[in-house]
């Protein structure tokens, strides 16, 4: 009995020293960045003012709606063309390195440390790199949207096949299955739905990505965003802005009827 | 579980006699050993024969081995040394082509039931077909007239004709195990690997599988070896029985010569300890 007391007493003690421990750090945080937390709050309505007067577009800025749209088109489509060709080498390289579906061990260690690095690689570190071997265009943004997009799908993948079609593939490999035969039966029909919506996931992803890295690479929405934003042009950027969040919705939105439909 | 003990005992001791005697060996299975990283043996000195249509249970606690034991038979664990010589074929020392033959020639049911859930019972009775079937025949769901009418006419046999076209995942667990013993009936198979077929199912369902069971080795002359937990089912049903403890067959008889002491070698434990009903 006393020592259950005891228990909770430490974990009482543990608690506090812990909270006491996340007290500290924040206040010496800003203590050493000079971010003063009172500033910082009373500055918030002030911003939401300067947004509701700068940021909502008016006619003027309409004008620029069809060259918009046109350029978020360029992206959207840029997006979906990185995400499905990512996607297809993924599914190869998460089936070589996921534990169900492996062919050796050292082609899963490889597969998995390839996508390691390229996952790891932030996508604004590859838009930079490429841009010096492939200049200021599309190809540059498909690349670095490409190589990240990759590097997560394999991931997201590898776990999906794992979660979704072990015993199934247990007991193809039982009844004499070929390799391709428990692929193509088996672990793609278990996983199909999961590896379809991780597509629509990166596809709204990337859209959020091209425009940054539109911006570096000067092609797409972002480099129309970076446009109007150094020209103090804001009623338009504004209107990029919500145009992205209508398309990110909309993507959103077409993803959960598409899995539903597929489930 | 009331049901299965008042059911009529099926076999007398002078069927089984005649039996194992028509029956000719289709699986040897010598000096088996099986460890993991060199560790603690999992199995060690296995010695059995199976002879057609024989109906054996494997009984013992669990981490006893049953499950590792079954799987070296058809390979999905490597044994660490001995010989398995199944239907005059050495397994052990078998390269993938031939190894995928002769799995072919081996169904296995699970605990699981290890269904691709999310697709139609008769696609799923069709992947027993694979072993026989090319890469490309296999991937495109290329199935002959005969193969086809031969998984209706087994989903027949075990009473799920009219789910044929229903998904798996709508199943109850006792439906999913008859898909299961269909997928590997569709095979052919000399000899039927059953992993606890029955641990996931309620008493009702359990009596219908093993029922199955029993018929698919009396009226087919295919072998099958049962992992078991139940050991009132184990003597219901088998033509004979072994028990593993730690790795090691410490019995292996007619289930009418099992004793409480050998069940107490088993299990270690004594008799009144353990939930025989």
């Amino acid at each position: 009995m006393d020592d259950r007391l005891d228990i909770i007493k430490k974990k009482k003690i543990q608690m506090t020293v812990v909270l006491l421990i996340m007290l500290l750090i924040t206040m010496g945080t800003s203590r050493l960045t000079e971010f003063n937390f009172i500033e910082g709050f009373q500055s918030i309505p002030g911003t939401i003012g300067w947004m509701a007067a700068n940021l909502i577009p008016g006619a003027e800025a309409m004008e620029n709606f069809s060259k918009v749209l046109s350029k978020l088109w360029e992206t959207i489509v840029l997006s979906i063309i990185s995400t499905t060709t990512a996607g297809l080498f993924a599914l190869f390289f998460a089936l070589f390195g996921s534990k169900t579906t492996k062919v050796n061990g050292p082609l899963a260690a490889f597969s998995r440390l390839i996508a390691s690095v390229f996952r790891n690689i932030p996508v604004v570190a590859w838009a930079l790199v490429l841009v010096i071997s492939f200049g200021h265009n599309v190809v540059t943004g498909y690349f670095a949207l490409f190589f990240t997009t990759f590097g997560f799908l394999v991931r997201a993948f590898i776990e999906t096949i794992d979660e979704a079609s072990m015993e199934s593939v247990e007991a193809l490999n039982a009844t004499g299955a070929t390799y391709f035969q428990m692929v193509f039966r088996g672990v793609l029909p278990e996983s199909l739905p999961q590896m379809v919506s991780w597509l629509f996931f990166m596809i709204d992803t990337n859209i959020r990505s091209a425009t940054l890295v539109g911006l570096l690479t000067g092609t797409g929405i972002g480099y129309l965003f970076d446009l109007y934003y150094k020209r103090l042009d804001y009623e338009t950027v504004g209107l990029i802005t919500i145009c992205i969040i209508v398309v990110v919705i909309v993507i959103e939105f077409i993803s959960n009827k598409v899995r539903r439909l597929i489930l | 579980m009331q049901q299965v003990l008042n059911k009529e005992p099926i076999n007398s001791s002078v069927e089984i006699s005649k039996k194992v005697q028509k029956g000719e060996v289709i699986l040897k299975v010598q000096d088996l050993y099986k460890s993991y990283n060199r560790g603690t043996p999992v199995l060690q000195d296995i010695q059995m024969e199976l002879k057609q249509g024989e109906f054996i249970s494997i009984i013992g606690p669990s981490g006893a081995g049953k499950s590792t034991f079954l799987r070296c038979i058809n390979r999905m664990i490597d044994p660490t040394s001995g010989s398995i010589v199944f239907d005059n074929t050495e397994m052990t020392s078998l390269k993938k082509a031939d190894l995928r033959k002769q799995r072919s020639k081996i169904g296995m049911v699970f605990q699981h039931y290890n269904l691709v859930s999310r697709l139609s019972v008769f696609e799923n009775v069709l992947h027993g077909r694979f072993g026989y079937k090319s890469t490309l025949q296999g991937v495109f769901s290329l199935f002959s007239e005969e193969e086809k009418e031969l998984a209706l006419s087994i989903l027949d046999k075990l009473g799920m004709k009219e789910f044929a076209y229903k998904r798996c995942d709508q199943l109850s667990g006792g439906q999913k195990q008859r898909v299961g013993i269909a997928r590997a009936l569709v095979q052919q198979p000399k000899l039927l690997l059953c992993d606890e077929p029955i641990a996931s199912l309620d008493p009702n369902a359990s009596k219908i599988i093993m029922d199955h069971l029993k018929d698919i080795s009396e009226t087919m002359g295919i072998t099958v070896l049962v992992n078991l937990h139940q050991v009132d089912v184990a003597l219901k049903y088998s033509d004979r029985v072994i028990g593993l403890n730690k790795g090691r067959i410490v019995y292996d008889g007619v289930p009418e010569k099992l004793s409480n002491s050998a069940i107490r070698d088993i299990y270690g434990s004594e008799i009144e300890d353990l939930i025989l009903e």
